[in-house]
């Protein structure tokens, strides 16, 4: 077991390494640059530019500029936004809980209804709930996010003025309830998606284990219903569906990009995209190695998870 | 004579897929007494497996599969129960043993936890009386060091120790009758002769009636005290053992008999060991008459192609048999000219 952690650990840092260098690389590469923003000031010399780039740093061939970024990365030291010359990672930081907000209500919404529509479906199946859920979740999978959200900010909000439309709190207000009620929609609809996504993985991974002979075997000690579900069907049926939650890990900032936009909310997904608009390298670096390293602590906990859920994987 | 333990009237399986109705066992009738071993002898497709997941109901249920007739068990009529109330049953009743040892554990939970479980859901017990229990059974199917193995995965277990445990989960309860589906058919040789030996044993000292479901007759001269044959879902040949294995009546029986390879022709006599020509027709598509005279080389055109023929007793020793031919003068091999 420790020898596989410390394999799985290197082999993390070494994806990171190249995610860096490939991500660093593509970035510098791309037309515009950070230049350019200082480059619309008006009255702004070829001199006081090159002079910018050197203050910057960016007049240093690529990969020294990499090698320098890359060191500082080690130690902590992000680099600072263009914008506003805050800490990149103190950037992140204020943006990430909010979207781990909302990002951690859609997800049990999506495991809890994904799972027990799954099993359901599965125990079920080929029954009218079956068939419901069946096509509810491939109406899901087909409905584009942003236009799922804008339908329900259309009715909930403009229509019926039950939920606001966007925001995380009323500026204010900000009590539990205030932030509770900002969450509904959004989650609501990210979960939409997960949960369908969720629900087919779930009731194929039951269907296999419903077949299996062991399930009979319980069944033929005479066990009660509820206890082979729990027990032979549901707790191994469960063991794929860690690593699938361990790749949603990353979605974290990719996942809610969509959604954020749609509802305004405060998160990383915003931070992204409106980093990209201003060019600002530091802070897309930034979220691009945050976005690495969750992938691959969602994959290492993924193994570690299944290793400690399934016993064929851990001792053999 | 003491009252049958199990009792099986008229037991007949249909199953239904895609608008379809297939009968796989058509009618079929016996009785086991306490302390004796039945055995259900047949090729794969015969029904014989059909049959005795038929008697713990864990076929699919009722659109896709029906069972009527009666099976009685200790007076309750199996057939009648809640699903509920068959679940009390199966392990205090009937146990069941399987022939996959390697599948039929499950993985993720320790052989110990999974043996507790087959007692913990029928009986008040303390922890650490369940515990005991479990180290007794263990020790009892021959498992060494119980205490330690019962924390073991079934993973880290060879086929036959994994099928001792599923013995052990099926004795946990003492029931009255153990139904044995082909226990040793994936075990190595030496493996296969212990666990014969160990469900004999426990069968001695707990007086269970057991219900052994093989294709190889090289175990039912092992084990059984009576034999069935069973072929295309009817029984075609039934009695004692003795009197079966002399004097089989039945061609499938003797087709069989012929077909197990024996430690002691081994160079004594050449020539190739004998062999059933044909499969065990569909069930969607049984011939006219008795089920075996396309494959019989003893069939009779216009007789055996016509009428299917009863179970019959032949000469009073309870031996019954399923052939328009079986009272004719028993012909040698060799002399036999097929009509």
């Amino acid at each position: 077991m420790i020898r596989f952690l410390l394999h799985r650990t290197l082999q993390g840092i070494v994806l990171i390494l190249i995610v860096s260098m490939i991500g660093f690389a593509v970035i510098n590469l791309a037309p515009g640059g950070p230049l350019s923003q200082y480059a619309l000031t008006p009255g702004i010399s070829q001199a006081d530019l090159e002079r910018i780039a050197h203050q910057m740093g960016l007049d240093r061939p690529l990969p020294i500029q990499y090698l320098d970024w890359l060191s500082k990365l080690i130690v902590g030291d992000w680099g600072s936004s263009y914008r506003d010359q805050s800490p990149v990672l103190s950037v992140i930081w204020r943006h990430m809980w909010a979207t781990l907000l909302l990002m951690g209500c859609a997800t049990v919404i999506s495991v809890v209804l994904g799972t027990l529509i799954g099993v359901l479906g599965a125990l079920r199946r080929y029954s009218l709930f079956d068939y419901v859920a069946t096509v509810g979740a491939m109406i899901a999978l087909s409905i584009p996010t942003f236009w799922f959200g804008l339908i329900a900010i259309f009715f909930f909000s403009l229509e019926l003025g039950w939920l606001p439309a966007g925001n995380m709190y009323t500026v204010g207000d900000q009590s539990l309830g205030d932030y509770a009620i900002h969450l509904i929609m959004p989650s609501a609809v990210l979960a939409l998606v997960n949960v369908a996504i969720w629900s087919r993985y779930m009731r194929a991974s039951t269907l296999d284990v419903m077949d299996q002979d062991y399930v009979r075997t319980a069944r033929a000690k005479g066990l009660p219903r509820w206890r082979i579900i729990s027990a032979h069907i549901v707790r191994n049926a469960l063991i794929p569906m860690i690593t699938l939650a361990g790749l949603q890990l990353p979605t974290i900032i990719g996942g809610a990009l969509v959604t954020e936009t749609v509802f305004t909310w405060p998160g990383l997904g915003r931070l992204f995209i409106d980093s990209l608009g201003y060019n600002d390298y530091p802070v897309i670096m930034g979220l691009l190695m945050f976005s690495a390293i969750l992938t691959v602590v969602g994959n290492f906990l993924a193994d570690v998870g299944v290793a400690l859920a399934d016993p064929r994987i851990r001792l053999g | 004579m003491t009252d049958p333990v199990l009792s099986v009237r008229d037991l007949r399986v249909r199953f239904r897929s895609g608008g379809r109705e297939t009968q796989v066992v058509h009618g079929v009738d016996f009785d086991i007494r306490g302390g004796e071993t039945l055995a259900l002898v047949g090729e794969s497709g015969s029904g014989k497996s059909v049959t005795s997941f038929a008697l713990m109901r864990l076929l699919p249920e009722a659109p896709r599969c029906r069972i009527s007739g009666s099976v009685r068990i200790g007076g309750v009529e199996l057939l009648e129960l809640s699903e509920r109330r068959m679940a009390a049953i199966r392990g205090p009743r009937i146990a069941m043993i399987f022939q996959e040892p390697l599948t039929s554990l499950n993985p993720v939970h320790r052989v110990g936890d999974q043996i507790a479980e087959a007692i913990r859901f029928h009986r008040r017990m303390s922890r650490s009386a369940i515990r005991a229990r479990v180290i007794e059974l263990l020790s009892m199917v021959g498992i060494p060091d119980p205490a330690r193995r019962m924390h073991a995965y079934p993973g880290e277990m060879s086929g036959g120790m994994r099928q001792r445990v599923v013995i052990a989960m099926a004795l946990a309860l003492e029931p009255d009758l153990l139904i044995a589906d082909e226990p040793t058919t994936a075990l190595d040789v030496t493996v296969q002769a212990q666990i014969l030996e160990l469900l004999k044993d426990i069968q001695r000292r707990t007086n269970m009636a057991m219900l052994f479901i093989t294709h190889d007759f090289g175990v039912v001269a092992e084990i059984a005290d009576r034999v069935m044959v069973m072929y295309a879902g009817r029984i075609v040949e039934g009695g004692e053992l003795a009197e079966v294995l002399s004097s089989p009546r039945m061609p499938y029986t003797r087709g069989l008999l012929g077909s197990v390879p024996r430690f002691e022709d081994a160079g004594l006599r050449s020539g190739p060991l004998g062999t059933i020509e044909g499969f065990v027709p569909s069930p969607d598509a049984l011939p006219q008459g008795c089920a075996f005279h396309p494959r019989c080389p003893h069939a009779r055109p216009g007789l055996c192609d016509v009428d299917l023929p009863d179970l019959t007793a032949v000469d009073g020793t309870g031996h019954r048999v399923r052939c328009l031919r079986a009272s004719e003068p028993l012909a040698t091999e060799n002399t036999e000219v097929p009509a």
